[in-house]
């Protein structure tokens, strides 16, 4: 084992995921630790335009799993791509971006290169026997704790998003091609299409900003005013359980115990009362807004900035303000 | 074709969250246990998968953990799965979820299944390692989060669909394969009272450490992440209400977003 620390820095038709870029900085705190290089992983197809951004976030060397057969995620074609880098290079530690595919894929990369795994994790250490040690959420944000790894095998981490900024300043790192060598059965996936959602609003787990509206929005019409706002702030659109059921937006865009879980840099939430199950999908988020008729709303308990009052008037003045500073 | 769903038993997700004094684990004397909910989206589809095709066999579901869990098997059974495998052993509450995975994988590979189903994610320890890394155990495909499934006529393959980031993704699977459930792919029925009852005949198989050949070879290979100081989460500083006329909370909202939180 070597006292590199190795990234997974996923990518999508050549666009470098955030997340993953995010890794890099604790990568580069522990490497510092360890007197080990960072080592980040690319795997895709094309993925030129990838690479010359990861090499902004200073990596020392990149490994570029290259083939066509890589264009579209699959989890058996990445899992064997990215267990080929681990052997290649050895690493201490390997950490991915806790996003749908960094979730996806480190179990089965775990399993097979028979390392431990803690996953979303938003703290990371070295023991002082050099062993990795780092605190993630759990039971729905309602509690933190410590994860030990063994100090013999492969340390395995996903990291949170938004946790970590990315690193900046980076120039030319080493690049090294290696080879995507298809384990047998690797093709019992297929991916027939991918079909883009939401037309110009991103998804809520790609967004640094969201908006979110509740029940209070009483109608998929009103949900106007959401957009409107998100629109001018370059943000997502979420929704409560509640507005998802009656039909207000699609169950894609909900967030909470049973949607997703996001860790925007800023969660403005309008018309939403703040149940411990929508708590539970954005507790995580930097700043948070609440914008709610009752004062009592669990969700100003949450809320770093407060706003006793209807959202039918304070989203679109919102908006206009927001709209003057012409971001 | 077997259909095997693995389950877990989780606080209830309403439930309050207490630390023992200790740090190392959560209270968890009178905390209200239930069927995660996205394992609820396993099993109603498996039963819902028998009851349209005259080829499924059976559904077999599989839990580990303390005998408590017996009660979500129940659940289980009550909704139409066929039997249950309890893995039960003092040994196993201190496996990491990987060798859990290992675990099952060592029980289940002969079992003949060409379907697992598994919730995408548990309620508790939030992280969803358990069902890819039982498909790699396996050297299974999977697919994660799917919030649609089709199996192929022939029972061969199967299409899945799942929302990704930003885009709905369309697959297709040959079977064997694993799967784990999203919220929207169905709701699970009401287990009734008779039905509840008549799961109490239903067999229930038992399996213990010693019951797994080479069981610690099997957990050794992989995993043995160990969890200790369990703390409430960071407290966030009160917020500041701001009050007065829309116009003016709406002006000093902005200026604040931006010069003091800069988040925009
Ligand atoms: C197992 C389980 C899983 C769940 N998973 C999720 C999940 O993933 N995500 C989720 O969101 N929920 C989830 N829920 C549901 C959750 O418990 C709540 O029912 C839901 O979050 C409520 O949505 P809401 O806040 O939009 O509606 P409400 O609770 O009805 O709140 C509406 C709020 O809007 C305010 N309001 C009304 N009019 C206005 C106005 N004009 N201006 C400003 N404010 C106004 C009201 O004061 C109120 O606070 C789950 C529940 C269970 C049991
Ligand atoms: N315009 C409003 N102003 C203040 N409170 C409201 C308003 N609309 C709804 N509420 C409150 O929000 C909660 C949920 O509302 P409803 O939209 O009726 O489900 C109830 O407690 C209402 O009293």
């Amino acid at each position: 084992m070597t006292n590199d620390i190795l990234v997974f820095v996923e990518q999508r038709d050549d666009r470098v995921h955030p997340a993953g870029l995010q890794c890099l900085t604790p990568a580069r705190e522990l490497a510092g630790k360890t007197g080990g290089q960072v080592v980040a992983c690319l795997i895709g197809e094309g993925i030129d335009q990838a690479t010359a951004a990861l090499e902004q976030a200073g990596p020392d060397r990149i490994l570029i799993v290259r083939d066509p057969a890589l264009k579209d995620y699959s989890a058996l074609r990445y899992r064997t791509a990215l267990a080929a880098a681990v052997e290649h290079c050895d690493p201490k530690v390997l950490l991915l971006p806790a996003s749908f595919m960094g979730r996806d894929l480190a179990p089965r990369v775990a399993m097979r290169t028979g390392a431990a795994l803690a996953t979303d994790v938003i703290e990371l250490t070295l023991t002082d026997d050099g062993a990795l040690d780092v605190v993630r959420p759990l039971y729905n944000g309602k509690a933190t704790c410590h994860v030990t790894f063994p100090a013999d095998r492969l340390a395995i981490a996903s990291v949170r998003p938004n946790t970590f900024a990315a690193p900046t300043g980076g120039s030319a790192a080493q690049k090294e091609e290696i080879p995507y060598a298809p384990a047998p059965g690797d093709d019992r996936i297929t991916v027939k299409e991918v079909a883009k959602t939401g037309g110009d609003i991103k998804d809520v787990t790609e967004a640094d900003i969201i908006v979110s509206g509740g029940r209070a929005l009483k109608s998929e019409e009103n949900f106007k005013i959401i957009y409107d706002l998100a629109r001018v702030l370059d943000a997502a659109v979420g929704a409560s359980r509640a507005a998802c059921d009656a039909g207000y937006q699609p169950h894609s865009r909900q967030v909470g115990l049973t949607g997703k879980t996001v860790t925007p840099k800023l969660y403005i939430a309008c018309g939403i009362s703040g149940a411990i199950q929508h708590l539970a999908g954005m507790r995580g988020s930097k700043t948070i807004v609440a914008i709610n008729t009752d004062p009592e709303a669990p969700m100003f308990k949450v809320a770093d900035y407060g706003i006793v009052d209807d959202l039918f008037k304070v989203v679109p003045a919102l908006t206009e303000e927001v709209r003057k500073l012409e971001l | 074709m077997k259909i095997l769903v693995v389950v877990k038993q989780v606080p209830d997700s309403t439930t309050n969250i207490k630390i023992r004094p200790d740090g190392e684990d959560i209270e968890r004397d009178g905390v209200k246990m239930v069927l995660d909910p996205f394992d609820e989206f396993a099993i109603e589809q498996a039963v819902q998968l028998k009851e349209k095709r005259s080829d499924v066999e059976s559904v077999t579901v599989l839990i580990v953990g303390p005998q408590k869990a017996a009660e979500a098997l129940r659940t289980t059974l009550a909704v139409g799965a066929d039997d249950a495998i309890h893995l039960l052993d003092e040994a196993f509450d201190t496996l990491d979820e990987l060798q859990t995975a290992a675990l099952i994988a060592a029980v289940v590979r002969d079992g003949g299944y060409d379907l697992v189903l598994r919730g995408k994610q548990e309620i508790d320890l939030d992280s969803g390692q358990l069902g890819p890394a039982l498909a790699e155990a396996l050297d299974w495909p999977h697919v994660g989060a799917v919030t649609r499934l089709e199996v192929a006529a022939d029972g061969k393959s199967l299409a899945a669909s799942r929302r990704i980031e930003g885009a709905e993704e369309r697959v297709e699977v040959a079977l064997p394969a694993l799967i784990t459930c999203e919220k929207g792919l169905c709701e699970m029925r009401y287990p009734s009272l008779p039905n509840l009852m008549k799961a109490k005949k239903k067999p229930v198989k038992t399996l213990a450490a010693a019951d797994v050949p080479g069981f610690a070879e099997v957990i050794g290979r992989v995993g043995g992440a160990r969890m200790h100081r369990f703390a409430p989460p960071p407290e966030r500083p009160p917020g500041k209400i701001l009050e007065g006329e829309t116009a003016e909370t709406v002006k000093e909202l902005v200026r604040l977003l931006r010069e003091e939180a800069k988040a925009i």
